[in-house]
């Protein structure tokens, strides 16, 4: 998302000049054939996608349910929204979610990345390893982790018992737990994604850093601190940003998992606009949640638009 | 000049620290590895078992005498076969018109210039940024008063005409050099003509990333499916796999052999592919 930004800016300056009057035959023409590719993809785009994100705002402010006609309320599915219990649970869940996965996964991608930054036999079979949960689907994913943190025969608790801790936690079957587990879960999976982005900002460093502070003496703890950290400050920003937005959509992982519980231990912001718009038919209401996760998303968004910005003209 | 380099280094003293170093890395290497595997590891071994050996105490990472049966009878006791082909028709729909419909926009945003034209791929760029959720409600209604819910169509409306394959098409026929379309011109080629004999040949990798990743993100896509598709024998694996689970006595073996059915297509994918995979995502920063 953060490419997407700077992608756009880039167009922005060298926008098409105004026509000159013996230049406005060829614009027409231009016009009408740029239209002409456009538009089978438009078409779809302008009715599936970009008029129902329009509309989602209007939806906000509206009582609408399945079997009324629309009617303008206002603010009000805002207010309702904050006294809403279901909602403020979604809402706190979320954020412990991001929280927990956040900071794990950083961790988790950077550590792979420096460990597999190197010409080693066998790194890029490592890679691959280490990226394909990327790409396995969130079921099998769901049903695999589900069967792991099995409290009784599960693997984990097994190897839990196994290094003498006595009570391990009942996980999915647990109102404190499945959060946890829910956490250790995507962590695996979005690992390796990350990891790629980290490579690429490794290997962006020059080489010549690394020679230099150790002309300078510095052991390869002081290099890591001197060179690679702040070497790496822009795609840890990004990563930052494109996880936390990550983290606050969290909703198939949930819905297969979890599917919420237990009772409402692990029910998010995703699953409450679900369950309020389409299961109950309240448009209205899951439309003013939907604004609420927007605008937690568009926050960041602009904060990491800003940052790249500040970047560029430094 | 490197022989000097390398002869005039102290070996010696660096060599054991070197093997240290190594072994450390290694067992770290080693480590990670198992980690990341051992989930998969857990699906095969369970998919290959008698649904009351998967879970024991302790755990049989190798299955004791292998259930291959497992594999042919999974298609009698669900219908795998339908969900499989639903997926691959789906799959393959979509993939198709995205590839199509976003390589052909792509060329009029990239290539040709006329007033509107940023405005407009601003709009594409901008529908990227807001998460699907929280538009999930208005395009489920217009879907339900159009009566295509539980339909396929429905599916291939919603995700055949994604910003995103423009914008990574775009993003691609932006570093094909504009001499190379000002030529054909020239020549008398149209600007059809330059799009489908000139620029697509070129963005080959380009056209693989975006099919690659489509195909897997339809395959693997639950939320669709799960909120449109209501009836069984439209349902698609994904679908299939998690109505195994859930009720009591989940047959465990079978839900293994299923994801394991379900993940092969995409390994064999993957491992086909990976080029294309990684560039696409490392280059768009997005997806997911």
């Amino acid at each position: 998302m953060a490419e997407l930004l700077t992608a756009t800016q880039a167009t922005a300056g060298a926008a098409p000049s105004p026509p000159q009057p013996r230049n406005r035959r060829r614009t027409r023409r231009n016009t009408l054939i740029g239209w002409s590719f456009i538009l089978p993809n438009f078409l779809g785009f302008a009715v599936l996608t970009l008029a129902p994100v329009i509309a989602a705002f209007g939806l906000a402010f509206m009582d609408w349910d399945a079997y009324n006609t629309p009617e303008w309320i206002g603010l009000k599915n805002f207010q309702r929204l904050l006294h809403d219990e279901s909602t403020k649970i979604a809402l706190r869940n979320t954020a412990f979610y991001a929280a927990g996965h956040v900071p794990l996964t950083i961790l988790a991608a950077l550590g792979l990345a420096l460990l597999l930054n190197r010409k080693l036999a066998g790194v890029r079979f490592f890679r691959a390893a280490a990226f394909f949960p990327y790409i396995t689907s969130m079921v099998a994913v769901a049903v695999v982790w589900n069967m792991l943190f099995n409290p009784e025969f599960g693997p984990v608790n097994q190897f839990l018992h196994a290094i003498g801790i006595e009570n391990a936690p009942g996980w999915t079957t647990s109102t404190t737990w499945a959060m946890p587990a829910v956490i250790v879960t995507s962590v695996w999976r979005d690992m390796g994604y990350y990891m790629v982005l980290f490579l690429a900002g490794l290997q962006a460093i020059p080489q010549e850093h690394y020679e230099a502070a150790k002309v300078d003496g510095a052991n390869a703890w002081q290099r890591f601190r001197a060179v690679t950290l702040p070497g790496l400050r822009p795609v840890t920003f990004l990563v930052l940003i494109l996880l936390t937005v990550q983290s606050f959509k969290i909703f198939d992982l949930i819905v297969v998992m979890t599917d919420g519980g237990p009772g409402r231990a692990t029910l998010v912001l995703s699953q409450q606009i679900y369950r309020q718009g389409i299961v109950e038919g309240e448009f209205g209401y899951a439309s003013a949640i939907s604004l609420l996760l927007f605008a937690m998303v568009l926050v960041l968004t602009l904060t990491q638009f800003w940052f790249n910005n500040r970047r560029e003209r430094s | 000049m490197t022989t000097v380099d390398t002869a005039a280094r102290p070996r010696s003293a660096r060599g054991p620290l070197r093997q240290i170093t190594r072994i450390i890395l290694y067992a770290l290497l080693i480590a990670a590895a198992v980690a990341i595997l051992i989930p998969f590891v857990w699906m095969v071994s369970a998919s290959l078992k008698r649904n009351n050996e998967v879970f024991t105490i302790p755990v049989q990472w190798i299955p004791q005498d292998f259930q291959w049966s497992n594999f042919a009878d999974i298609w009698t006791q669900v219908p795998m076969a339908t969900y499989l082909r639903n997926t691959v028709f789906l799959s393959v729909t979509i993939t198709f018109l995205q590839v199509l419909t976003g390589s052909f926009a792509a060329y009029g945003f990239a290539k040709i210039r006329f007033p509107g034209r940023d405005v407009l791929f601003f709009a594409y760029v901008a529908t990227i940024a807001v998460p699907w959720q929280a538009y999930m409600i208005p395009q489920y209604i217009m879907m339900q008063k159009a009566g295509l819910t539980d339909t396929f169509f429905s599916l291939i409306l919603l995700q055949a005409f994604g910003a995103f394959g423009v914008f990574l098409m775009r993003q691609y026929y932006l570093t094909i050099p504009e001499e190379l379309s000002e030529a054909a011109r020239v020549d008398g080629l149209s600007e059809y003509g330059i799009w489908a004999r000139i620029i697509l040949p070129l963005s080959k990798p380009a056209l693989a990333s975006l099919a690659l990743l489509t195909f897997v993100n339809t395959w693997n896509d639950y939320m669709g499916p799960f909120i449109y598709l209501t009836s069984n024998d439209l349902w698609t694996i994904q679908l299939g796999l998690r109505s195994f689970v859930g009720q009591f006595d989940a047959d465990y073996a079978m839900i293994m052999t299923g994801s394991v059915l379900s993940v092969l297509p995409i390994l064999t994918i993957f491992l086909v592919g990976q080029r294309y995979f990684i560039q696409g995502i490392a280059t768009s920063g997005m997806k997911g």
